[in-house]
């Protein structure tokens, strides 16, 4: 990292640069071993699905780096790609940094030579240079500046190497005047070049670009160049010579596609720089290590059993290990709860904290460990390459049910949270295969909805089943989602297949330090949303759960608990008063309110609230239910872990509906705000919220009816 | 006619034409798929609905549909 001294505003300049490069080349993590920037960064294409602005200081200069989804060629393929193309033409920005992959050098140089044409100044990354010598790949890259005409640095964002020599190249190149690219076409092409290129010098044609770049932008029929041209006087002239260039280069080429055309000239230079630059010490192995992993993780027939294998394990562990903190935060909790309250006088104070604040509190903190444990699974899955193979693997599969098999990342995403994923939905190319996406996204559930699953699970299940009930619980939702899509495709979404045609990366050892830093930042995240969003939601649920007093209630009841005999029949009593006090309040009224709702899928009006607070954020869920049942069950001291209060109040057969409502519903309000966002039109959250509503219920009575006859 | 979706695994071949629409045709190019590439196929799923290529030293995916308007020859 570079030191962060203040630099004077006043006299400070400022560099704004854009940086661009093919998808998965490191362009994020390079920015964030310049900055201390904590950018996303995975082992997959199109993680990054808009631009971000990174800012630092650096000697005497104000640098602005925007970080740009990376795209393949400037076409417009996808969105995230358009978002590239758009702000490259924006002209809202002093240079670019070209960051390409060191050991696919080649490929990359398609896009380079793209870029060389769109009359910035530009630097060239040689990312990846610590992978590239792993490989025996030795690039010379003072030669390569020279053939390109542009400055090239050897970069690694790994391992910090050459951090420095780019930003001191990209002052340099800040300083010093634009200068064409060295980039040569066949001789057709320059031939046309250089008479579309005269022809604008005796014109004296004014443009910001300069002349060369303009005649191969015409020639290679950009739509902004043309555009911009099209309203000039000399147009009329020029027009006609275009269309001779292009006859004669089409003619020269055999092939009347004039993108193909140059595409195979880029390649033919290319080629030719990584012949002259490139070095490869020792003979390729015949077959990668990816290449053999791959052999077998895509095995055709045990490729799809090892992925089911690994994330049955992913829940296993989230259970096995989970529960073991999982005893020391609830008995801190009620320990907490115990001593707090003890030194509260008050009694409506004391309620507030301790059954408002630290039941609802405690309730969603209990589940940290088993949500680390899902985000270290996901935050694998990213890093490592394996979430491409999975696309792979189950794209034939999903096929089948109408969606697309790059639709598993952002599927993926999902099982984390939902409001990133409905952005990544962004990678695919068809608009109504994203709006297909983002429909079944919400059937993923999210890390706010696993505390539920674990919740009740653990309260139902013997300890060696409750990791695979929570297994089937996610497979469960995934299956009702792929479902889902069939019938949205059946129904609103028709249309044809998009192609799917994906890269797949190499895959990596995970940096232990970029997924220790991923899943404490979620972690901290959620601890975060606990002792705020949550802690307020829990007050107000108290709130609402404890008033209005009813005074009438209580006088009666103090009689009636003064002449009781027995001690048991006094706690009976108590309990009753509590639960009749919760009933009354104003939140006990909403419940009963809808209560008959419900009734077909056997849920008590306590479930009722939680399901609504629900909406708020997933995670309210269970703190709703955890102020509930602790304000409506003070005695019994023994027995009082919100698991235990569960499965001895709620039966088996609600239980089971309630997770499956809790599966399909409505995502929580942030997240429908931005799937409303993705999806382009509010219209689209009201079926979403009419569809997932009625298969919620649908299925909450289905699957409550027949859990009755088990 | 050969196209790489008739090629078994393992088998390398030369593309010759491209018969995608342009956007497709497009992506191919970038992906490095154009005329004379090598290609060589690496894995595909248990009812070749999926396969999965190397072009240069990069590996790409892609499905049958796509994979048939991809005309290529022996080498
Ligand atoms: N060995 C090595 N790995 C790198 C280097 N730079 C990036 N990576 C890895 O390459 C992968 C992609 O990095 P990202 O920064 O997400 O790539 P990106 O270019 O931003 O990708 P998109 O946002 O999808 O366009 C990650 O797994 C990184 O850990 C590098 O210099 N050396
Ligand atoms: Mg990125």
């Amino acid at each position: 990292m570079i030191d962060q001294a203040k630099v004077c505003p006043v006299t400070a300049k400022h560099i704004k640069v854009a940086l661009v490069g093919q998808p998965n080349v490191g362009k994020s993590m390079l920015i964030n071993s310049v900055s201390n920037a904590h950018l996303h960064v995975g082992n997959f294409t199109g993680v990054t699905v808009e631009k971000t602005e990174v800012l630092f200081d650096y000697k005497d200069y104000h640098f602005t780096i925007v970080d740009l989804p990376g795209t393949y060629a400037l076409n417009d393929y996808t969105i995230e790609e358009r978002v590239t193309h758009g702000y490259l033409t924006s002209n809202d920005y002093d240079l670019i940094i070209n960051v390409v992959d060191s050991t696919n050098l080649a490929k990359n140089l398609q896009l380079t030579s793209e870029l060389l044409t769109l009359g910035k100044k530009v630097v060239i990354a040689l990312n990846m240079t610590d992978e590239a010598e792993k490989e025996g790949i030795e690039i010379n890259s003072e030669y390569m500046s020279e053939l390109l005409g542009v400055e090239c640095v050897k970069t690694s964002a790994q391992t910090k190497l050459g951090i420095k020599e780019l930003l001191e190249s990209l002052i340099k190149n800040y300083e010093s005047e634009y200068k064409n690219s060295k980039l040569i076409f066949s001789e057709a092409v320059e031939e046309e070049i250089s008479h579309i290129s005269s022809y604008l010098q005796k014109h004296k044609y004014i443009a910001e670009n300069t002349y060369r770049n303009i005649a191969i932008n015409l020639l290679k029929n950009d739509k902004l160049t043309y555009a911009k041209l099209h309203d000039e006087p000399l147009w009329t002239e020029l027009q006609p010579v275009l269309v001779e260039a292009s006859k004669h280069v089409e003619l020269h080429h055999l092939n009347d596609d004039i993108k193909e055309v140059f595409a195979e000239e880029y390649a033919a230079f290319n080629k030719g720089v990584v012949a002259e630059v490139l070095k490869e010490k020792v003979k390729i192995q015949e077959r990668t290590l990816t290449e053999k992993i791959d052999d077998v993780l895509i095995h055709p027939f045990a490729g799809i059993p090892i992925f089911l294998f690994l994330m049955w394990s992913l829940f296993q562990l989230t259970f096995e290990i989970g529960s073991i903190p999982m005893d020391w935060i609830d008995a801190f909790f009620g320990w907490a709860g115990d001593t707090i309250g003890a030194t509260i006088a008050n009694e409506d104070v004391r309620s507030l904290i301790v059954d408002g604040i630290i039941a609802g509190v405690g309730a969603v903190v209990l589940f940290v460990p088993n949500i680390v444990i899902l985000f270290i699974g996901i935050a694998l899955l990213e890093s490592t390459g394996y979430m491409s193979r999975v696309a792979f693997l189950l794209d034939g599969f999903f096929h089948k049910f109408g969606m697309h098999g790059q639709s598993f990342i952002p599927l993926v995403t999902g099982f984390g949270c939902s409001i990133p994923a409905y952005m990544s939905a962004r990678i695919l190319k068809n608009d109504r295969d994203r709006l297909l996406t983002l429909f079944v996204i919400g059937f993923m559930s999210c890390g706010a909805r696993l505390p539920v699953y674990v919740l009740f699970a653990g309260a139902f299940f013997s300890e060696e089943m409750a990791g695979n009930v929570l297994f089937g619980i996610y497979v469960g939702g995934a299956m009702i989602g792929l479902i889902a899509a069939k019938i949205l495709k059946l129904t609103a979404f028709k249309g044809v297949d998009e192609p799917f045609v994906m890269e797949m990366p190499k895959y990596r050892l995970p940096s232990l330090k970029l997924v220790w830093h991923t899943v404490v930042t979620k972690t901290w995240m959620y601890l975060k949303k606990a002792g705020t969003f949550i802690a307020a939601a829990s007050m107000l649920i108290w709130f609402l759960s404890s008033y209005p007093k009813n005074i009438e209630l209580q006088d009666s009841y103090a009689t009636k608990i003064e002449f009781a005999k027995t001690d048991e029949q006094k706690t009976i009593l108590q309990n009753r008063l509590a639960e009749e006090l919760l009933e009354k309040s104003y939140l006990g009224q909403v419940g009963k309110f809808t209560e008959p709702i419900f009734a077909p899928l056997g849920f008590d009006w306590k479930m009722n609230v939680a399901l609504q607070t629900g909406l708020a954020a997933k995670e309210v869920v269970v703190s709703t239910l955890g102020v509930l049942y602790s304000l409506g069950d003070e005695v019994d001291e023994e027995n009082s872990s919100l698991k235990n209060i569960i499965s001895r109040e709620i039966s088996f057969a609600s239980a089971m509906a309630f997770i499956v409502v809790v599966m399909v519903y409505l995502p929580c309000l942030a997240a429908s705000i931005v799937f409303t966002r993705e999806a382009g039109h509010i219209k689209y959250f009201f079926y979403l919220l009419g569809f997932t509503s009625v298969v919620a219920y649908l299925l909450g009575f289905i699957t409550y009816s027949v859990s009755l006859l088990l | 006619m050969k196209t790489l979706f008739d090629c078994k695994k393992a088998c390398k071949v030369k593309v010759i034409k491209l018969n995608a629409e342009s956007e497709l045709k497009q992506r191919f190019i970038s992906f490095g798929i154009m005329k004379n590439a090598e290609l060589e196929v690496l894995q595909h799923t248990a009812r070749k609905s999926t396969v999965e290529i190397k072009v240069g030293s990069m590996q790409i995916a892609l499905r049958s549909d796509e994979a048939k308007l991809i005309e290529v020859e022996k080498i």
